[in-house]
Parts: structure tokens; sequence; C-alpha cells
């Protein structure tokens, strides 16, 4: 590429320049990329919902409880293949800091209900034999180094009790995908309804319902509903993907917070790169002229003021997406501690933010570009 | 051969008829130019003197392809380039014209062998091609030994050779010169004169200069003053002179 040198050598004329410039896209495309990881993070739900599942919650919320009778009429709806149950635990260990999601599950639906959940045999015959036993996802086995066979005393802060609830780490699952959420922590229902106080007993969280087939999603959810109209507990059915959508809800319009943030970013890193570039063809204008009257063509002119702005751009989102990938992301999914399930930076963010960057770099160098091809040689020489 | 008074045919390499450029300001209209006719011969070296206002850098700007005239024509070698489009009248600059100007121009950031190598960025030539062609325009105004210094690290004089080196390195048909010593001191500006005479003498260039020096312009085949938008024949250095075809 015979232009190169010339690039490069414009490139690197005012050097602090350069670097405020590299700097305002690195911090940008960094902000970008964390944003992006937080949203899909909060809308991961929605993307590893299974069509096949529904979830009955209590239409009060989802704090209220339902009554384990539930599982029974509901299992006879026709369209209704398989129902199981949760519990929210509420523990911490340890420490308070040290929280994960724990649930109390129905042991003999809970993998046929979520298939994406893998759990060694043995470990999973040796959690079903076991009253206190638990199996936990491979994310928090990591985080706290847990192994089989491991005593884990868990402090609940919902169900009460001075003493810890103590565990028996006998399994550890994975997900299939790599969206999965492998940091909750599972145990058998049967102990949970066993120490819960007695206003407790006998009552479920939610229930998960797995269909025949997904078209029967609206027709089964009615007739759910329908089967406990007024009654003390009535039911809110809903896909699991718009579960986890209300669910999202509960902190806000995220989706309309980031893309408001994304927004004053975009056009923030467009003013100030756009001035740079603004600046930094006026500051040529009498070698542009020159370049212009020895024989450069005007589409030349503008490639080069493009290739600049270009190449700032992605320079400065590749730093700027590198520090997110190895070092924000990691720290940001170490200090919440599994509050947010995998936050991850796949490959189709990256993508995305090098076009965001390179789009930004277009347009800042756009403007400067057209004026620089569209300068008149004669008039320029004179202004000079 | 240089001829201020011919309308007719002729085979001279630069041709101008009948040119006139008027420029507009504020609400006024100034001519610059009025029926201005020119032949330069091959090899010819012309001075243009006059006033400031007078219209030389015009006159210049007109021949290089870099301003359109109101009216009237310049050929050069053939090509009539008053009616050429914007982009093949850059494609004919690079071909045909060598620009040496009075500030020198040079880009900064690159070296005296980058900057002499720009106008081959636009030929098809290889790199060692081109580093032939730079080495021997280097060679040529005596800067080989700088190739690699900015122009910073550079004498006034020196930024003018490599301006120079840029302005002969593709061979053009003519060089523009517009005040070339004006930034220049005495010592400096002879050696640079001394340069210019040398291309026209031994390697055959055309060109036309600007100046304000009469020192310098005596230096030229010809000395033409532009008085008023006209050009008037001054006095001939050589006996090359002027007027053969009037």
């Amino acid at each position: 590429m015979k232009y190169l040198a010339l690039i490069l050598a414009n490139l690197f004329r005012k050097k602090i320049r350069l670097l405020l410039t590299l700097a305002s896209f690195a911090v940008a495309l960094f902000l970008f990329a964390f944003l992006a990881v937080v949203r899909d993070a909060f809308n991961r739900g929605g993307d590893v919902a299974n069509a096949s599942r529904m979830v009955t919650i209590n239409r009060v919320s989802i704090i209220q409880p339902l009554p384990l009778s539930y599982r029974d009429k509901i299992l006879r709806i026709p369209g209704v293949q398989l129902v199981t149950h949760d519990n929210w635990f509420g523990a911490v260990y340890q420490d308070e800091k040290n929280f994960f999601p724990q649930f109390a599950i129905d042991t003999e639906n809970q993998l046929k209900v979520f298939p994406e959940f893998v759990v060694p045999d043995d470990q999973w015959n040796a959690f079903l034999k076991d009253r206190q036993g638990a199996v936990v996802g491979a994310a928090t086995a990591k985080r706290f180094g847990w192994k089989i066979g491991d005593r884990i005393p868990l402090k609940t802060t919902i169900y009460g009790g001075a003493s810890a609830w103590e565990f028996n780490l006998d399994g550890i699952y994975h997900g299939k995908r790599l969206q999965d959420d492998e940091s909750q922590f599972w145990f058998q229902w049967d102990y949970f309804e066993e120490r819960v106080p007695q206003h407790f007993k006998g009552q479920v969280g939610w229930y998960t319902v797995k269909l025949d087939s997904p078209d029967d999603a609206v027709r089964v959810s009615k007739a759910i509903d329908a089967e406990f109209a007024n009654s003390p507990n009535e039911t809110k059915t809903e896909t699991e993907s718009a579960f986890a959508a209300s669910w999202v809800k509960q902190f806000g319009n995220i989706q309309a917070l980031i893309v408001s943030i994304g927004t004053v970013v975009f056009f923030t890193l467009l003013l100030v790169t756009g001035n740079t570039m603004a600046i930094s063809v006026r500051e040529r204008t009498g070698e542009l002229a020159v370049l212009k009257a020895i024989g450069f063509k005007d589409g030349t002119i503008l490639f080069f003021v493009l290739a600049e702005a270009l190449a700032i751009a992605l320079v400065g989102g590749l730093l700027g997406l590198a520090f997110a990938y190895f070092v924000a992301i990691p720290l940001l999914g170490a200090a919440l501690n599994g509050l947010l399930p995998n936050l991850i930076l796949d490959k189709s963010m990256l993508s995305a933010g090098v076009g965001f960057a390179l789009l930004v770099g277009a347009c800042a160098g756009l403007l400067p570009g057209i004026g620089a091809m569209r300068l008149r040689v004669v008039e320029a020489f004179r202004r000079i | 051969m240089v001829s201020v008074n011919t309308n007719g045919i002729s085979e001279a390499l630069i041709q101008v008829r009948g040119l006139n450029k008027t420029y507009r300001r504020g609400g006024e209209q100034i001519q610059v130019l009025q029926g201005l006719n020119l032949d330069v011969d091959k090899g010819d070296f012309v001075a243009f003197m006059g006033p400031s206002g007078s219209g030389k850098t015009t006159l210049l700007n007109l021949l290089g392809g870099l301003d359109v005239p109101t009216s009237g024509t310049v050929s050069v070698a053939g090509d009539e380039i008053t009616h050429m489009s914007s982009g093949r009248l850059t494609d004919w600059r690079a071909r045909h014209v060598g620009f040496v100007f009075q500030m020198y121009n040079l880009v900064p950031v690159l070296t005296a062998y980058q900057n002499v190598e720009l106008p081959l960025l636009l030929t098809r030539l290889s790199r060692s091609a081109r580093r032939e062609h730079v080495q021997t325009a280097l060679a040529i105004v005596g800067l080989r030994d700088r190739a690699h210094h900015f122009p910073r690290q550079l004498s006034g004089g020196q930024e003018q050779r490599v301006a120079i080196a840029r302005a002969i390195v593709s061979d053009p048909t003519f060089l523009l010169c517009d005040e070339p010593t004006g930034d220049l001191d005495r010592k400096s500006a002879d050696e640079i004169m001394a340069l210019i005479e040398e291309l026209v003498a031994q390697h055959g260039k055309t060109v036309l200069m600007v100046t304000h020096d009469p020192l310098v312009a005596t230096r030229a085949h010809t000395i033409l003053h532009l008085e008023k938008g006209a050009l008037v024949e001054g006095k001939a250095r050589q006996s090359v002179g002027t007027g053969g075809a009037a």
C-alpha cells in the first residue's frame, strides 16, 4: 500500500492528540461493551428460555407462595407434560457478600424440565439418596473452591433459625450452552419442607410447567389461571421468556437506560473525533493543497482523511474492547458475586463494537474529508 | 523562443490565446488578465515580473491548470487544458507540471525522500523504480545525503532544493516557480537560481517563474512584465530574447 507511509506520518503528526483521541475511542468502546454485556446479562433469561416452558406464580407477586396442592391440578390440564416447583432460599455462604441463587427443587422433575443442565449420573444418584445433599453450578463451585464431598453451611435470611443449614455437596452441574446459568445451588425440597417454620410448609415459590407443544402455550396458561381463579391464591401463568422479561422490568427499563447512555456516548464521541479530524485537516490546508496541485485526486484526498479517522477508530476501539474483555468484565463478574448470570462479551458484541467504532470513525472523518476534497487549490494557497 | 504578441497557430510548447481572468470582489469586477497571448517554446526560461496584484500568480495558476480562465485558452504540448474536467486536469498536472512554491510547501512529517517520492505515488512505477527516480532527483539538487532528513532538519535553501527535486522527479513538461527565492537569503537564492539554470541548460527543462527580484529575473532567458493585466516584453539576458514571432 504505497500511501501507507503518508497516512502513518499524518497519524503520528501530533502524538498527544493522537493518544487522547485513541483514549476517547477506547473509553467509549469500553463503555459500549460494558453496557452491552450488562444488558445481555439482564436479558439472558429471555435468551435461554425454552418455548415449551411456562412459569406459574402467585398473581399478587412472586414473593407470595402457592400451595403445593396446585401441582397435581396443573398436571391434569391437557397439554401439560410435566410440572416442577422451586422455592427461593435466599441464603448466604459465610458472609453476606457471598450471595448466589439457591433453590429447593423437585428432584423428580428438575432435570426433565430443565434438560439444559447436566449432572453426571453417579453424582445425581448420590444427591437423590442424600437428604442434605446439594448440587451446585460449576461457576459457583469454582468461585468458592468447592469440591464433591464438601460440607457447605448456608445461612438463610428468609426462613429464620439461628443455626446454618448444612449441605453435602454431591454434584456439580454444567450448562449445555455458554449462556446457561451455572451459578445455582440446588437442594432437596423435602429437606426444605422438613426444616422451614410451620407457616411455610406445603408451599412452593413457583411452578415451572413443561408443555407437550409450544403451540399450546396460550391455551394452557389461560386454563391454569382459570383453574385457580377466585381462589385465595390466584395465579399468573406466562411463558418462560415473558417471565424473564417481567423479572428484568423489576430493575427498571434497563434496555432504555443502556440505549440512552449508548446514544449519548455515540454523539459525544462523534463530536470529539469530528472536531479533532476537522482541526487536523484545517491545519493541513496548505499540504492538502500541494497534494492536489501535484496531481492527487479529490477521492484520494478523501481517502487519506477517512483512512486516518478509521485507523484511529479501529485501534482505539480495539483497545477499549480488549480492556473490557480481559479486565473490566471479569472484574465486574467477580464484584457482582453471581448476582447476574455469566457476563459474556461474545463475538457478536465484539463485532458490533468494532462496527460501532468504524461507523463513528467514518462519520467523524466524512465531513472534514469532504471539506478537504472540495478544497480549491488557488484559494488554499491564498490563505496560507 | 518566447512571444507575447502571437494570436495565430504556432508550434510553441505553451500557447496562450486571448486569456482573460476576472474576479468578483464584493460587488466589483476586477479584471486581472486582459486578452493575454503568449508562446513559450520547449527549453525556454521565462521570468514574469510586475507589481503586487498585477496577475503574475494568477497567470501561473492558469498555466498550471490550478485555476480556470474567464475566457481564452491555454494549450500545452497540444493539449487544450482550459476545457478539461477537474479530474482530467488533475491527471494532466501530475504528468506535465512541476510546481515550486515560495514557502517550499513540503510535508513536514515526511522525509526529504518521501516528499520527493510523492508525485511518483501517482504513477505505476514499482517501489525500486521510484527509489531510483527519487535518488536521481535528489542527486541533481545535491541533497542525496539528506534523503532521510525531515524538512525541519534542513535549511531554507535545502528545503527549496527538495521542493525542486519533487517538482522534477516525474520529469514534467515544464516547471512553474512562484517566487522560488522569495523566502531565501541572497546566497541561497543564488544557489537555487543556479540550480534552475542548470535544469534548463543541462536537462532541457522549460521554466516559467514569477519573481519580484530583478536580480533573480535577469537569470531567465526572457523577462516579461505584467502591467494592468497585459504582458509587456522586458530585457532579455541572452540572445534567445523575445518577440521573435511578434
